[in-house]
């Protein structure tokens, strides 16, 4: 950054993509958007080998063993810093743990000061979180190449390895893309979730992807992604074999977007009638944390359609799978 | 003094004229164009064989940073920036801190400039107190003080009562008001086009509507005003449209369009550049390929810089939060050549969308190179390519989309008042 050089440099890498090295092999994970199937392939293998590690009485393999991982955590998260910490953990990595409150203005400066300090301090790699779109590939320009990063949820920009766990649980039950429908319901206009689902569906061959909402809820380019549009839900579940819903968060509940969490209930929660439209083998997946009654129906959120549990586990796997990856395993 | 151009391909863009040519200067005006007067003879001759010998450019939207902005850029920063890019008349927007709301600002900061000897600068007053979008400024006294029209800048007038009473005011004494078009409610949460790239990165849209909407407003308001209001920097292909529209209607409105729209799209956000953090944002291909239409019939009158100066550090942050703008006083001419190449625009009609064409709007006698008018000139070299650079750029914002691009088209020498004030 001090090097008058590297501004030069930066503005080249605006246009060339900037999660690969000069060999196509991945260096940062930041968006899905713009990934080569073989690296999801590569990273969903190596994810399926990491499953059984979790189930072991000793959970850990020494494949970072000596690395310094930083939960570079902007926006407040638990349940996603959690399962990185414990993905870097089953790896041998020293774990550092930042919640770094955003406040005021100062923000960007503190942003940048905060990558330099870390970097100093021998930093291998940094999970990020930023309540900003493209904060991930802001940092991953400025650390030098021995720091890898990984996105951990971006503004409304992209959240990879949530994206990766949702086809590796997809995979893991249906076992082939190339046949499947998948509905994704509520929030997409928000959502890093459903941009990283979306891409890594089509990436790996997908041949439909629905999203379901009302219109103040999807982006109005939205079909721009290859998606298939509907606002009636009953219409837009029909023969689907993947069922994905979004969280809603608490201040869009209600005001210019939306009347009511129960108006929206009645319109997108996915209740047991409107699950029947999907496939009999359909299966109900949710990021998580879940708003019960605002999106799903609790009989739905504990069903025996529902994947949910499964993906926090599968999520570890992932996550260890992209760590191992980026350090060269 | 006495300077002698010679050997140069004069262009006049307001007669049309297009030769190589010889050019007199006496007393600081044009004494002669074509043969050299008996008894002329020259303190200084400029030996223009190779180049352009055209009116200086005028620049419609210029931010000098001063006051309140030193740290971003000054008036000696940014007013040799605008002569290196053969700009000798300039339009400044009002965003200064304080605002140019009162009198005794305007009269300092065109002292100023004028100690400074070099481009002649057209101050734009605030059109509000503060530019908050209240109450109406002293508009007779900003226009003694030598404001040659009223705007907001990029702040909103969001009581549309108030921007009634302005154009109503300002039209009773003959004031010209621009207006950039942009609703506030629907922009003020975006930071790129609503369309496939913010959906894709996943940033704030701004609707092709906010821009629709306020000139909606402003036409409807101006069928029952005299007003005289100048759109500027309009970035749609639909708000074109309704340009043209009213203007075959009657209505008195002229607009202008900035360098970046002429050449960019939402796709050169690429991977989040800041660079291309621009108000209004860059819209669609289609809405690109309308504009550089628009600007070649006739519809766009004029091509400005959109000079905005940016702190290095409010741009090295997330493509939201850093801040808008970009350097262009020295990019205009070359923008525009390369506009005219790629669009087989006669050089003279290229020229005149940043000479005679701002001028004509300004209500200043500039852009033309008739015999006695003040020798206001922009010499160049059109075959000269150059490197958009923080070295090559004078001006103290290095910030621009078209960061290392190589550019044809370089200013040799620019004349404001028969001397000259830059020299390659």
């Amino acid at each position: 950054m001090g090097d008058p050089d590297s501004s030069d440099e930066n503005n080249e890498s605006m246009t060339a993509n900037p999660q690969l090295n000069r060999n196509g092999e991945l260096t940062h994970l930041l968006s899905i958007e713009g990934l080569p199937a073989s690296i999801l392939w590569q990273i969903l293998d190596t994810a399926r080998s990491f499953v059984s590690i979790g189930e072991r009485e000793v959970k850990k393999v020494p494949l970072l063993r000596g690395k310094s991982v930083f939960n570079l955590f902007f926006e407040a998260s638990t349940r996603t810093r959690t399962t990185f910490e414990i993905a870097a953990k089953r790896l041998s990595a020293d774990v550092i743990n930042l919640n770094i409150a955003t406040s005021s203005q100062n923000k960007g400066e503190r942003l940048l000061d905060t990558v330099d300090n870390l970097a100093a301090m021998n930093a291998d790699m940094f999970i990020v979180r930023h309540a900003q779109s493209g904060a991930a590939h802001f940092i991953a320009r400025h650390v030098s190449p021995n720091i890898h990063v990984i996105n951990a949820g971006d503004g409304r920009h992209e959240h990879p390895t949530q994206g990766l766990l949702d086809v590796f649980t997809i995979r893991h039950y249906k076992h082939d893309f190339s046949k499947l429908r998948v509905a994704i319901v509520g929030d997409v206009l928000h959502s890093r979730v459903a941009r990283s689902q979306i891409h890594a569906l089509s990436i790996l061959g997908c041949p439909e992807i629905r999203a379901i909402g009302p219109r103040t809820l999807l982006p109005r380019e939205i079909q721009g992604l290859g998606v298939h549009v509907y606002h009636d839900m009953h219409e837009g579940l029909k023969d689907v074999d993947v069922v994905t819903m979004l969280r809603l968060q608490n201040e869009r509940m209600q005001g210019p977007l939306l009347p009511s969490p129960q108006e929206f209930f009645k319109n997108y929660g996915l209740t047991p009638e409107k699950l029947a439209r999907a496939r009999p083998d359909a299966i109900v997946l949710h990021p998580g944390p879940m708003n019960r009654g605002v999106e799903i129906d609790s009989s739905v959120a504990d069903g025996t359609q529902s994947v949910i549990l499964p993906q926090v586990t599968f999520g570890i796997a992932v996550r260890m799978a992209v760590m191992s990856i980026l350090a060269g395993n | 003094m006495k300077i002698l151009i010679h050997g140069g391909r004069v262009v006049d863009p307001t007669s049309g004229l297009d030769r190589i040519q010889d050019l007199c200067i006496a007393e600081g005006r044009i004494a002669a164009v074509g043969s050299i007067p008996d008894g002329f003879h020259p303190d200084r001759k400029i030996n223009a064989s190779g180049m352009i010998v055209c009116p200086g450019l005028v620049d419609l939207a210029v931010r000098l940073r001063e006051p309140g902005y030193e740290h971003i850029a000054t008036l000696e920063s940014e007013m040799s920036a605008a002569v290196a890019g053969g700009v000798t008349s300039l339009a400044c927007l009002p965003d200064t801190d304080p605002p140019l709301d009162e009198p005794g600002l305007v009269e300092m900061l065109k002292h100023r400039a004028r100690q400074l000897n070099q481009a002649r600068v057209y101050p734009l007053g605030a059109l509000t107190q503060g530019l908050r979008g209240e109450r109406l400024t002293e508009m007779a006294e900003l226009t003694e003080a030598g404001c040659i029209a009223f705007t907001q800048a990029d702040a909103p007038i969001v009581d549309t009562a108030v921007l009634l009473s302005a154009l109503d005011y300002a039209s009773t004494f003959g004031y010209q008001v621009w207006l950039r078009p942009q609703e506030h409610f629907l922009a003020r949460n975006g930071v790129a086009h609503e369309g496939q790239v913010a959906t894709r990165l996943g940033l704030g849209g701004i609707p092709v509507s906010a821009e629709t909407i306020a000139i909606a407003t402003v036409v409807n308001l101006m069928r029952n005003t005299e007003a005289r209001v100048h759109l500027c920097r309009l970035s749609s292909a639909a708000g074109v449209a309704m340009v043209r529209e009213a203007r075959a209607q009657g209505l008195k409105l002229t607009c202008d369009i900035s360098i970046h729209h002429l050449h960019l799209s939402e796709m050169d956000i690429g991977y989040y550049d800041s660079n291309c953090h621009l108000q209004p944002p860059l819209r669609g291909q289609r809405d690109r390929d309308a504009l550089r239409a628009a600007l070649l019939d006739g519809t766009i009158d004029a091509l400005c810089s959109d000079h905005t100066p940016v702190d290095e550090d409010a741009k090295q942050l997330p493509f939201a939060e850093s801040d808008a703008g970009a350097t262009g006083l020295e990019l205009l001419l070359p923008l525009a050549l390369k506009w005219g190449d790629e669009t087989g625009t006669p050089l003279a009609q290229t020229l005149a969308r940043v000479t005679c064409d701002p001028a004509r709007i300004l209500g200043i006698d500039a852009g033309n190179l008739a015999i006695g008018r003040a020798a206001d000139l922009c010499l160049f070299d059109a075959e000269r390519y150059w490197k958009v650079d923080a070295q090559s750029l004078k001006s103290m914002g290095k910030n621009t989309p078209y960061f290392r691009m190589e550019l044809r088209g370089r200013v040799c020498f620019t004349l404001v008042e028969g001397q000259v004030v830059y020299e390659l």
